[in-house]
């Protein structure tokens, strides 16, 4: 497989310039004769639904739930990033590009992140046209945030729901054109295929989760903006729906898969209180501005928090990194906790957990001013755990919650197989080995909003592909092996639960795959998840048939993707010997416990390719040419 | 603890449906109300029943999928807490439980407690929105937008269309949910422009869908998850009555009938 970013040539600030006037394009008239299937309305899939309508595109769109204002982008609390300059505080394009290049560990792409952080400025304008409701100063002019790795004041938010809001706006902008007949939307709609007509991406095979019907739909290009991949962990922050299904299929119908080990565990989530939580709840980053982090000295210590004197505390991360104190970066905070847990002084009744303690602040600034600035954390913490945080510390430990990996794309947000795109978090583009806190929403809506609607007109005039014949064989045989593969699941009518080996799964890849891997973990870990995929298809139970709302079977299928893919972010774990970012390889750190990268060796892509069922992938590397900054190492102490 | 479940069991929308007695056994009081239902579903599953049939996707109380009568109470009655967010120490060992779907005309059941809210879509399909298209549009700062204005309008916005209000309403009327929408963006220079049409276009897909009409009982706000003002029914009544009287004028000044 030969990777072809497609990076334009010239200076790193005209490149997209450039770009933009010598893609093809599609004059207007033209436009309606292409059809385009999205895959996912969270912010990359509306807005990319969206524009593409309005340039005049049929587009079809397509998600799981109910309704296309309930995808995962929703639950995203904090902010989104802009090199807006409102506060005079010395933001640009260019810094906005440095810290994301360097919050990524020096592991993404140069061209990508520069235009992201350029077209970051459109998206909020094109955001405050839609209505969404930004805060605002007294004097009318837009609010901004601090958030983390950053120096300046650049994150725009709505309350702590601002993902809610800029889906909103997304999702009313595609309600306009469903309205206007330019979009046919299919909710609860499940991508199940992708189909390759002549190489090229022209369709793909759903499932109807109401009556079960299995269709194929025709396209000219197949957008995918399905989300990440955190699911694989059985617990994280996603939403339960989360799953890789639509990108793992892509995979193994030829599209390169790249950096799956990236994976960012937060450390600041409320902490799992038994077998049965489903899933895990994020408390933001923010707290820790006045929150103090600590875990006792002793030992298996198990009295009340307020009954440990404060010499028998560790305030470890004040102890370790005694410059940046609390706030040091989400990597280094959570294999800060893991390692007092398991060095047996965790907290609450699982011993996985550490305070979050307040005391201080609320005796320095009063309750009041705790309660204006994080009220409604607190109570959320308070709804979830019972306890309440102004009297007793806040328990948090760190969880799975966002996944740089990605299906590998060009600087045209094409993969490996034509006329596939994939935007959002699906893709692997612009975050390297770490994503910084408020890029994700903007990375979502700079891919929807500003990149695609450019690029994808110039495949359709240079991929001169026919259009294509959803009577082709090609749509057959993927209806028929989609159509075998549900009635597989639902024949084995075997001892246990799905949910039973999602858990399973999901501790493996904690335990051997989490916030420290080694070579023997990751070994270990690659033992055992065949030999669960294996006992998966001769054991699992599901129950009911295909033709109904079956919400077993659905769960099915995406837990059998997850126990292939699972092996595949452990290969590149095990592949990637250094630490970098969220992978950490506990044989690589320097002397004092932080990342060690190898730059010589590992100054690079990993685009993973399908060789089929039973095979090892073939791994393809793309380098990273850095043409503007300088690698250097990252230091937070 | 141990519960006694009365679930709605219903195989599809002709089926007619029946409560089914289910013991929940073991329930810790740390479990959310569908972390709950996640243990009666596995118990079911290993004894070969289908499970409950429920929507959930965020359990964080944001994305406004689940969906449940709980006790006579949409998402079970504790204030501005959606049935995800609900959690069992709020319960107590023998307590007996009913749980039924919304309950309304233009949200048919699909199974059990699923339901087809796809009406909502369609109201905001009608107008629910800014017509801007991508690209094009001024700085984000050029109008500035009073804090108290914007401030409002997140109120506003914050609904999460879960339908809570319909099910709660004697008259399944959708009207919270409308004037949520209307308002946030009546109350927004960039919303501005359209208020009229907006409004009308709205209200009449809400009138074509079968929702109820309002009679202002106050069942709708009181179960809001996000604590939605009935304040807003009241400015969606103004838009509305002002954009209906413009109309006519318009229509008169146009000589048209
Ligand atoms: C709790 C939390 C807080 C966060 N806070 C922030 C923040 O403050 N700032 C920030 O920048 N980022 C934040 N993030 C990250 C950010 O929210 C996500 O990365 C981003 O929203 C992903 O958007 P997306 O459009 O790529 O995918 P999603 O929003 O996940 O959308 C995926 C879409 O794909 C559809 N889909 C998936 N699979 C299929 C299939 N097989 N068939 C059909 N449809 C399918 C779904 O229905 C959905 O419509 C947060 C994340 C979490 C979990
Ligand atoms: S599941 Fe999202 S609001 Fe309850």
């Amino acid at each position: 497989m030969k990777l072809d970013a497609k990076i334009p040539s010239g200076p790193l600030a005209q490149k997209w310039d450039k770009h933009k006037f010598d893609l093809k394009l599609v004059n207007p008239a033209n436009k309606r004769k292409y059809d385009v299937i999205v895959v996912g309305t969270g912010l990359a899939g509306a807005s990319a639904a969206a524009s593409l309508a309005e340039l005049g595109y049929n587009v079809q769109a397509f998600c799981y739930q109910d309704s296309p204002r309930r995808a995962h982008s929703i639950a995203a609390q904090g902010g989104i990033n802009a090199a807006k300059n409102y506060q005079n505080d010395g933001d640009s394009v260019y810094r906005l590009f440095y810290d994301t290049i360097k919050g990524g560990d020096f592991r993404a792409r140069e061209a990508n992140v520069y235009r992201l952080a350029q077209v970051s400025v459109n998206i909020i304008d094109q955001c405050v046209a839609q209505g969404v409701p930004f805060a605002r100063e007294y004097g009318g002019l837009l609010a901004n945030r601090s958030f983390g790795g950053a120096q300046v004041s650049r994150t725009f938010y709505a309350r702590g729901q601002t993902g809610q809001q800029l889906l909103l706006g997304a999702y009313q902008a595609l309600s306009r054109q469903i309205g206007l007949g330019k979009v046919k939307m299919f909710p609860r709609t499940e991508m199940l295929d992708l189909v390759l007509v002549n190489g090229h991406a022209k369709g793909i095979v759903v499932r109807n989760m109401v009556t079960g019907k299995i269709s194929t739909h025709a396209a000219d290009a197949v957008v995918l903006a399905t989300g990440g991949y955190g699911n694989a962990f059985f617990l994280s922050t996603n939403a339960k729906g989360c799953n890789a299904t639509s990108i793992w299929r892509s995979y193994k119908k030829g599209a390169a898969f790249a950096n799956p080990c990236y994976t960012q565990i937060h450390p600041t989530c409320i902490p799992v209180s038994g077998d049965h939580q489903s899933k895990l709840t994020l408390m933001s980053e923010s707290l820790r501005n006045d929150g103090r982090v600590w875990a006792p000295k002793k030992k298996g210590d198990k009295r009340a928090p307020g009954d440990i004197p404060e010499d028998e505390r560790d305030y470890y991360l004040e102890r370790k990194y005694p410059s940046y104190g609390n706030l040091a970066p989400r990597d280094i905070s959570s294999r800060a906790a893991k390692e007092a847990c398991d060095d047996g002084r965790g907290v609450g009744e699982t011993g996985l957990g550490v305070y979050l303690d307040f005391g201080d602040s609320i005796k320095r600034l009063g309750e009041n001013t705790i309660r204006e600035r994080y009220g409604n954390l607190f109570d959320m913490y308070e709804k979830i755990t019972g306890e309440n945080a102004y009297k007793v510390p806040m328990r948090i430990y760190p969880a799975v919650h966002y996944t740089m990996g990605g299906l590998w794309v060009d600087y045209n947000l094409m993969g490996t197989i034509p006329g596939l795109f994939v935007l959002g978090e699906a893709n692997f583009s612009d975050h390297g080995a770490n994503r910084l806190g408020a890029s994700a929403l903007m990375q979502g809506l700079a891919d929807g909003y500003f990149v695609l609607p450019y690029t994808i007109g110039d495949y359709f005039v240079t991929g001169k592909q026919p259009k294509p014949n959803p009577t082709a064989p090609e749509f057959t045989k993927a209806v028929n092996d989609v159509e075998a593969l549900t009635k597989k699941l639902l024949s084995i009518q075997g001892n246990r639960t799905v949910t039973s080996f999602h858990k399973e799964l999901g501790h493996i890849m904690w335990e051997k795959c989490g916030m420290a891997r080694t070579e023997k973990s990751l070994k270990e870990a690659l033992q055992r998840i065949p030999a669960l995929r294996e006992e998966f298809w001769k054991n699992v139970k599901v129950l009911g048939v295909n033709e109904e709302l079956n919400q077993n079977l659905e769960y099915a299928g995406r837990v059998a993707d997850f126990l292939e893919f699972a092996e595949l972010l452990c290969t590149d774990a095990l592949h990637r010997n250094e630490s970098c970012g969220g992978h950490f390889r506990s044989e690589y750190q320097t002397e004092d416990g932080e990342a060690k990268r190898d730059d010589d060796n590992f100054a690079y892509v990993a685009a993973w390719e399908y060789q089929g069922q039973g095979k090892p992938p073939v791994l393809n590397k793309e380098p990273l040419v850095y043409e503007e900054v300088h690698m250097s190492t990252r230091s937070y102490k | 603890m141990n519960l006694t479940l009365k679930v709605w069991r219903q195989k599809n929308a002709s089926d007619t449906g029946r409560l089914v007695t289910y013991e929940a056994k073991n329930i810790i009081p740390d479990m959310s109300f569908l972390e709950m239902l996640d243990v009666v579903n596995e118990e079911l599953m290993q004894k070969g029943e289908e499970p409950i049939a429920f929507d959930s996707d965020c359990r964080e109380g944001i994305c406004g999928t689940c969906s449940m009568v709980v006790n006579g109470t949409p998402h079970g009655g504790m204030k501005g807490t959606t049935v995800c967010q609900c959690h069992m120490r709020h319960f107590k060992d023998g307590d007996v439980i009913i749980i039924e779907p919304w309950r309304a005309r233009a949200f048919p059941v699909l199974r059990d407690l699923v339901t087809d809210r796809s009406s909502f879509d369609r109201i905001i399909q009608a107008g629910g929105f800014v017509s801007v298209n991508t690209g094009g549009t001024p700085d984000g700062n050029a109008i500035p937008v009073p804090k108290t204005d914007a401030d409002v309008a997140m109120d506003a916005a914050a609904c999460i269309g879960c339908g809570a209000c319909v099910a709660a309403c004697k008259n399944a009327s959708a009207m919270l949910f409308v004037a949520a929408k209307v308002s946030h963006l009546a109350n927004l220079p960039q919303g501005r422009v359209e208020r009229e049409r907006r409004a009308i276009a709205m209200i009449n897909q809400m009138d074509s869908e079968g929702f109820g009409n309002c009679t202002v009982t106050g069942s709708c706000e009181a179960v809001c998850p996000k604590e939605v003002s009935l304040d807003f029914i009241a400015q969606l009544n103004r838009e509305y009555g002002k954009a209906i009287l413009k109309n006519r004028m318009e229509r008169k000044l146009a000589g048209g009938g």
